[in-house]
């Protein structure tokens, strides 16, 4: 009787465990960071369930755990996700170390043209090496650090008034990052409707990107270059520590010295977020997918809120590239799923819905439609946005490039350690050796 | 018939398994059953020490698959050699003195207190080892906002007290500040801790010790140096080795309250290393860091463990 029923259960198990697996072999994994276009991604999904008989699961981690949770999951070879929405940056790391599966075949076997997509973004988010039509992941969100401003307070007649008279010029959507300090300076511990506000939500953040995503949109725009463009690896001193790019670093230590709110040493997008809609700060640097919040925002958005792409400077206008691809995880036990969500997600129809959601879709085709730019009030400061990105190091060595960098500038800027050549130059030290590790020099 | 727990179990023992056991020598029996433990302890303990010396020596990366080599002491030469690696050490040990240095006095303080009987002992007792029961990362997160120079109470108390406007100063963003503010949360949180074993060292001591010394007119405090501190001292001794152990190892509470910074102020050894493992995937580097701490450790705590044991034969 005991080894009937024994017998029993472990038929019983056998069974529903084979169930599982089969169950398993019919659902799709994908893993991306927790934040709102998230949400839109499980409606958008929703879609691809209905019409495959696939179902979907999802694995959102936070951003400060984003980067840790999931390379550790890629360099540990882990089976969690079958998609992965990985930062840019990844994208060489997971290339050399065959995480992700390349996509060239698939892509000219199911007419997927990356001509179709914003070319910062097949750069940014699909090629590796860059410049080269070596494809990893299909660009799957667009991003982009920009700025919002409260428009409400910039044009109040008084303030108008009182700006005017101190700087010379009016007050409103800074032609230049000269002018973007003079506004942080001017609002910066002023009385409205009774509360003292600051100037601006700065990016600071030491221990993940924070700091890097915040400076380089002021670096770049002063002659920041991350090496000889010809010999990037074997030339950087002269180009990361040129006397732009110290000028560079200065204006962000001046700007955050300057109209930065007080505790703000150490915010990332959250935090800027948190202060902007709680109507602390004046302007608010941040990454695009944060608008349409704000646009939402019962506090200041609507009319209240005013978008713009980040200023130029002397040497030019560019602003830091965020947003990611969608690549398959090479470990897959569901490949032809994976494939399958991806054909789907490259649709027109499905792209042109996904940003309807509160995604941001990288297809030409969606973004220069007629009507885009007017369509919601930050459309035309994202595609001016998109128009001038530049990234960062997407190395398989990014992390040893990031590091030093964190390290270097918040050292200067938040610390006050050092000056900015110092700075920079230590940034030179570490990059070359890091290359020198790499066996690049 | 014996009612002795091992001999209800030996005659529970099926005689199938009695038949084979019965032949064993009591070495052998014994073996058996410290065998598991031996063998878990390798598993989980041994064996990857060994693997991480074996690691320190060589250039290797988790996560890349190319060859490894062994480079000799190229690991520990450089990081000897980093300013940042002293940076951080010397982080590490501003950050140790100062936390056991406050958590023993005010944990003792507090001992010696709430030792004292009185109404609704039992209540701040309660009370006060509760910051102890928190988890360290959501501690830390939550002092981010008492240290929020507009919202945080912390800033609006000190202003009450000195007169200093509450946005002027920023904790975790000044350097001068940042190291003090993972010290007053660590003092904090770990204080409690300190007190219930200094209250164990002080619910230790005898009445009758103090009658005698009330009877040789022994003032209060001739009591407190000759006989209180000597004999709270190896409980003392105690909660200082294990404080200094666990903040040596402190990841969590810092990583939330600053990330490090400003800059690399607050970057303890156990963040450094870290950065270095699970960050920039120098694993056979982060294996030598390891190791330089596991034996800075050890040794520093193996000196301390035989004052311990002098002061406990005094």
């Amino acid at each position: 009787m005991k080894v009937s029923k024994l017998l029993m259960a472990t038929a019983l198990t056998a069974v529903t465990g084979m169930g599982a697996s089969a169950a398993s072999a019919e659902s799709l994994t994908l893993c991306w960071a927790a934040w709102d276009p998230a949400n839109a991604l499980v409606e958008l999904s929703k879609d691809f369930e209905a019409q495959s008989g696939i179902d979907m699961e999802f694995e959102f981690v936070p951003w400060p755990n984003f980067a840790d949770r999931m390379l550790n999951e890629l360099n540990s070879n882990g089976t969690l996700c079958d998609l992965l929405i990985g930062d840019s940056q990844w994208i060489g790391g997971a290339a050399e170390n065959g995480n992700y599966v390349q996509l060239n075949d698939f892509f000219d076997a199911e007419g997927i043209d990356m001509a179709d997509f914003i070319p910062a973004t097949v750069a940014g988010y699909a090629e590796w090496p860059k410049g080269t039509p070596n494809y990893w992941a299909l660009p799957a969100y667009a991003d982009v650090v920009g700025w919002t401003y409260r428009r409400d307070w910039f044009e109040r007649p008084e303030l108008m008034a009182e700006f005017q008279e101190t700087y010379g010029y009016d007050l409103g959507v800074p032609a230049d990052l000269e002018q973007l300090k003079d506004i942080a300076a001017f609002f910066q511990r002023r009385e409205i409707d009774g509360k003292t506000v600051y100037g601006v939500a700065l990016y600071t953040e030491r221990g993940s990107e924070g700091i890097t995503m915040g400076v380089t949109n002021a670096l770049y725009n002063y002659g920041f270059e991350y090496g000889n463009p010809e010999n990037p690896y074997g030339e950087l001193d002269g180009y990361v520590n040129s006397a732009g790019a110290v000028a560079g670093l200065e204006f962000y230590k001046d700007l955050y010295d300057a109209g930065a709110a007080p505790g703000s040493s150490n915010w990332y997008m959250g935090e800027n977020i948190d202060a902007y809609k709680s109507g602390q700060v004046a302007m608010q640097m941040n990454f695009a997918f944060i608008w349409p919040g704000v646009n939402l925002d019962p506090n200041v958005g609507g009319d209240r809120t005013g978008y713009f792409a980040n200023p130029p400077g002397p040497a030019g206008q560019f602003a830091q590239l965020g947003g990611q691809g969608i690549s398959v995880v090479a470990n897959t036990d569901n490949m032809d799923g994976a494939l399958a969500y991806i054909k789907w997600f490259a649709q027109a129809d499905v792209q042109a819905q996904w940003t309807d959601l509160g995604g941001a879709s990288a297809l030409s085709a969606v973004v220069e439609a007629d009507g885009f730019a007017d369509k919601e009030p930050y459309n035309q400061a994202f595609l001016d946005s998109m128009a001038i990105v530049k990234d960062f190091w997407a190395e398989p060595s990014y992390a040893s490039l990031l590091l030093p960098m964190q390290s270097r500038i918040h050292n200067y800027v938040i610390a006050g350690q050092g000056t900015a050549q110092e700075a920079l130059d230590g940034l030179v030290e570490d990059w070359v050796e890091v290359f020198e590790d790499e066996g690049l020099r | 018939m014996s009612s002795n727990p091992i001999d209800k179990i030996a005659r529970a023992t099926p005689p199938s398994i009695a038949k084979h056991v019965r032949g064993f020598s009591d070495r052998t029996i014994a073996w058996l059953f410290v065998g598991p433990s031996i063998v878990l302890l390798l598993a989980v303990n041994i064996f990857p020490l060994i693997w991480t010396i074996n690691l320190s020596f060589t250039n290797f990366r988790a996560n890349r698959s190319r060859d490894v080599e062994y480079i000799g002491l190229q690991n520990y030469e450089r990081i000897l050699t980093d300013s940042d690696t002293w940076q951080s050490m010397q982080a590490t040990a501003h950050f140790l003195f100062w936390t056991i240095f406050f958590q023993v006095l005010i944990g003792f303080a507090l001992a010696y207190l709430i030792n004292k009987k009185f109404k609704g002992n039992d209540l701040w007792t309660t009370i006060i080892v509760l910051p102890m029961m928190l988890s360290p990362a959501v501690v830390g997160n939550f002092w981010t906002f008492l240290y929020q120079p507009q919202i945080g109470l912390f800033n609006y108390v000190v202003e009450f007290f000195s007169g200093v406007d509450a946005s002027s100063f920023s904790m975790i963003g000044s350097v001068n500040l940042a190291p003090w503010s993972i010290v007053i949360v660590d003092t904090w949180m770990w204080t409690p801790f300190v007190m219930l074993i200094c209250l164990a060292g002080l619910r230790s001591i005898p009445d009758s010790i103090y009658e005698a010394a009330e009877c040789d007119r022994a003032s209060k405090w001739r009591q407190f140096w000759t006989l209180t501190i000597p004999m709270v001292l190896p409980f003392l001794m105690l909660a200082v080795l294990f404080r200094g152990i666990e903040n040596f190892k402190m990841f969590d509470l810092v990583v939330q309250l600053t990330g490090g910074g400003p800059g690399s102020i607050t970057t303890l050894t156990s963040i450094d290393l870290k950065r270095e493992a699970f960050e920039k995937w120098r694993t056979g580097y982060a294996s030598a860091y390891a190791v330089i701490l596991f034996v800075t450790v050890f040794g520093l705590a193996s000196i301390y463990v035989k004052a311990l044991n002098k002061v406990k034969e005094r």
